[in-house]
């Protein structure tokens, strides 16, 4: 679709990270500073007093676990794509797939326990700040799983080989970031409660 | 290969839909900002005239508001209600939609591919789609004006409670709800456009085009970009948790509080918070606005002061300066909440630090047309303009940096009168020059300069006139949002300050209506526009008028010097564009500016390093010529 004609001579010298990259980097900037918003906002608001304290319950410590082995499971699908081994690619990015969902999954039995606690949405913000944080991340993971969707039926196109890797990479970019802002918000809501 | 390919792309029939409509062509996407932007500052001056009329004539009726505004206007006088709906929309449009996206939008667009010598945007398909959610945004913005409760009236800061509880004033209701879906949009379009623009620029330039030979229009679009880049996001943040609020009944914004005598069931939330949030998206976005502006006056300054600009490193020094601190200053707007007042003088220092990376700026502006050989073209006037402007409002900016002044200034007309000159004016000067300087390039016609400087007069003594006299309000304590001041007698004697200042602003309305004839006029019948009418260095002079797909039609062309280079003794001309080879060029004339180290046996070698290091730091900031 790219209206823009490369010159090879040009574009190759100066280019060390392809420019998309270079955009998921930037994007991915954004992406945190929403999140570096909604956690200062918390460290502002939790200072002015009138905090209701409790314990995190004890779910979030699975989505964190769930979440970390689907980075694993990603850089995997990415290591067989750069052997041009498909088969274990669709494995791969399927098996990121279900842990992505299974991350939700994680997300919601953490809120249930929550709800079980006797803490809401709505009421004191220490708990609408939890939710809503939490379920911010959620919808950026569940964006993510419609990349992997994306790649998995590119995979299947042969569009996703060791001499076309920049899909696959650009996906596993966001996917740890995403693992890894969720590890930042699991250590910074143990931090503060 | 790629001469082939260009010519097939010449000669590539466009249906009427891809070329004008769903384009991914950073021109004519340009141009899709610059008339969106246009219409929504005509639509935000219009309602300015609404409400300057009831200032200036409080107690008489307008018959004629009714027919136009209907239960808004009944008996022919302006709702109460309404009027901070207005208020609200002109301060969002002017902001958002026209300094923001009008500005940035259109000659980031334009200047950026052009500039540093690229084809197009990295992602032209992501460019389009910033353009199509900006559009987007602004037809719900528009839209609102048309509800029943009105638009949004809580300001174009929305503060809470009046834009957390949709029972607060009509205007919190639907109207604020959509104004929550338009910035979502606007901030979703602008992210695209900011992350596209850094990535063209730091990826896509030609060969021969370094940082530090990049013209400063382009400096000034990759800092906005990283402002937004930076700061729209916690806007998103603070909007994700307002529409909690509003809709889900969730508290971060409100603790305990009445309404029409009813406690409602809200606790632990604080309004302040969303101040924070908000600030800290609104004081980059002052410089958001500001900088591209910035960047088009020093280049349109070079070019018809016919000299380089002053001070290029320092240039960009400043615009990383001001960068950076507009993030650590948020708390200016803040010295009336009860802040801790160690907290208060920690904001009021790194504010008032923000008047050193502007004096260089406009210091420089200054030492750039000093003593140059001037050509007082139409976009001339208006960067000449701009740095008025940005001295008489940047100078009010260190009073209201000032906490102890600021509680006695704050939310006065002094406040009124700082904002519109220094960011709103200057910056509008700022898009006015540039579409002066760069109409050629856009439609490649010329626009008429006598209708130009017409234009120009007409503006620059209107915004004078409206705004100067605001100061002496705000000093007498006249607050700012008020309907009417009949109700104080204290304030009954700037009545017809008031009336003035609402003659000068009609009459400033009107004279734009020159500017839009003669925008549109000469699109059709301007006269034709040669390859390069300002005789300027950038890389965009040297592409066809016609303007194709692809920008240039053979190879881009490479870049062997600054883009400054204007008046050198001894060169033919008194520009030398930036394609201009080195061997073309007798010996003085040739890059690298810098010298090489000097070789002398009998110093040792570490002094003559570090002369050259010092004169090179020298160098940086401008005090020495290299």
């Amino acid at each position: 679709m790219e209206a823009a004609v490369p010159q090879p001579s040009v574009v190759k010298k100066r280019q060390k990270l392809h420019p998309k990259e270079f955009l998921m980097w930037a994007f991915l900037v954004s992406v945190f500073m929403i999140f570096a918003g909604f956690t200062s906002g918390y460290i502002v608001r939790r200072a002015d007093g009138n905090w209701l304290e409790f314990v995190l319950p004890t779910g979030f410590l699975w989505s964190t676990i769930v979440v970390l082995l689907s980075s694993i499971s990603m850089q995997w699908a990415v290591n067989m794509a750069r052997k041009d081994n498909l088969d274990k690619v669709k494995i791969g990015v399927v098996l990121t797939i279900l842990l992505g969902i299974g991350f939700i999954f994680a997300q919601f039995n953490a809120y249930n326990q929550l709800v079980n606690m006797g803490l809401f949405l709505v009421g004191n913000p220490s708990s609408s700040f939890l939710y809503i944080i939490t379920g911010m991340h959620a919808l950026h993971i569940v964006s993510a799983i419609i990349v992997l969707f994306v790649i998995f039926a590119n995979v299947f196109q042969y569009k996703v080989h060791s001499k076309s890797m920049l899909g696959i990479r650009l996906a596993s970019i966001f996917w740890h970031f995403l693992g890894a802002l969720w590890v930042y918000l699991y250590v910074f809501f143990l931090i503060m409660n | 290969m790629s001469q082939n390919h260009e010519h097939h792309h010449d000669h590539h029939q466009e249906s009427f839909i891809s070329k004008y409509i769903f384009s991914m062509d950073h021109k004519m996407i340009a141009k899709q900002y610059l008339i969106t932007g246009m219409i929504m500052a005509v639509v935000a001056a219009l309602i300015s005239l609404l409400f300057r009329l009831q200032l200036g004539w409080p107690d008489q009726t307008f018959p004629w508001l009714e027919s136009l505004l209907g239960d808004w206007g009944k008996g022919g006088r302006l709702d109460p209600n309404f009027y901070l709906a207005l208020v609200t929309m002109h301060g969002t449009l002017m902001v958002f939609f026209v300094l923001t996206a009008g500005l940035s939008g259109t000659f980031s667009n334009l200047l950026i591919p052009f500039q540093i010598g690229a084809r197009d945007m990295a992602s032209p398909f992501m460019n389009m789609l910033s353009y199509w959610l900006f559009f987007l945004s602004s037809v719900i913005m528009l839209v609102s004006l048309f509800v029943e409760s009105g638009p949004a009236a809580a300001g174009w800061t929305i503060y809470p409670p009046l834009s957390a509880l949709p029972q607060a004033v009509p205007g919190s209701g639907l109207g604020m709800t959509l104004w929550l879906v338009s910035m979502t949009l606007f901030i979703a379009s602008s992210l695209m456009g900011s992350l596209n623009y850094i990535t063209t620029i730091l990826n896509m330039r030609t060969v021969g085009m370094k940082m530090t030979r990049l013209p400063l229009t382009i400096w000034a679009f990759l800092t906005t970009s990283i402002l937004g880049v930076l700061s729209f996001p916690v806007l998103l943040a603070a909007a994700v948790l307002l529409i909690f609020d509003r809709s889900f009944g969730t508290s971060f914004y409100l603790s305990d509080i009445f309404i029409a005598g009813e406690a409602l069931n809200r606790q632990g939330g604080s309004p302040i918070l969303f101040q924070h949030l908000f600030w800290f998206l609104g004081h980059p976005e002052v410089y958001i606005v500001l900088m591209p502006a910035l960047g088009i006056t020093s280049e349109v300054v070079a070019t018809n002061a016919r000299k380089p600009i002053f001070g290029y490193r320092a240039m960009i020094g400043s615009l990383l300066g001001i960068s950076f601190l507009s993030f650590i200053v948020w708390g200016h707007h803040m010295f009336v909440t009860g802040m801790n007042p160690f907290l208060g003088n920690v904001f009021m220092i790194l504010t008032l630090v923000i008047a050193v990376p502007s004096a260089v700026k406009t210091f420089n502006y200054l030492a750039t047309l000093w003593k140059g050989n001037l050509k007082f073209t139409p976009a001339m006037l208006f960067a000449i303009g701009l740095v008025s402007l940005f001295i008489s409002g940047g100078l009010t900016g260190i009073w209201l940096g000032n906490a102890a002044l600021d509680i006695n200034l704050h939310d006065t007309y002094f406040v009124v009168a700082h904002f519109h000159l220094v960011m709103g004016s200057a910056s509008m000067f700022g898009m006015l020059a540039g579409v002066y300087h760069w109409y050629p390039k856009m439609f490649g016609k010329m626009m008429n300069a006598k209708l130009g400087y017409l234009h120009f007069w007409l503006t620059f003594a209107a915004v004078y006139l409206v705004f100067f006299p605001m100061h002496f309000m705000g000093l007498d304590g006249v607050p700012r949002r008020y309907y009417n001041f009949t109700g104080f007698e204290y304030m009954s004697e700037w009545m017809d300050l008031n009336r003035f200042i609402s003659v000068s602003a009609i009459l400033g309305s009107a004279a734009q209506l020159i500017f839009i004839w003669n925008f549109f006029y000469s699109i059709r019948k301007g006269k034709d526009a040669p390859v390069n009418p300002w005789n300027s260095n950038t890389l965009e002079w040297t592409t066809p008028v016609e303007r194709i797909h692809g920008n240039w039609p053979g190879e881009i062309p490479h870049v062997h010097r600054w883009p400054y280079d204007y008046s050198r003794p001894g060169a033919p001309e008194d520009f030398i564009p930036q394609t201009v080879k080195d061997d073309e060029l007798p010996e003085e004339l040739r890059s690298p500016k810098v010298k090489p180290v000097p070789e002398r046996a009998d110093a040792p070698a570490e002094t003559v390093v570090d002369k050259v290091l010092f004169s090179r730091f020298l160098n940086l900031f401008g005090l020495k010529k290299a």
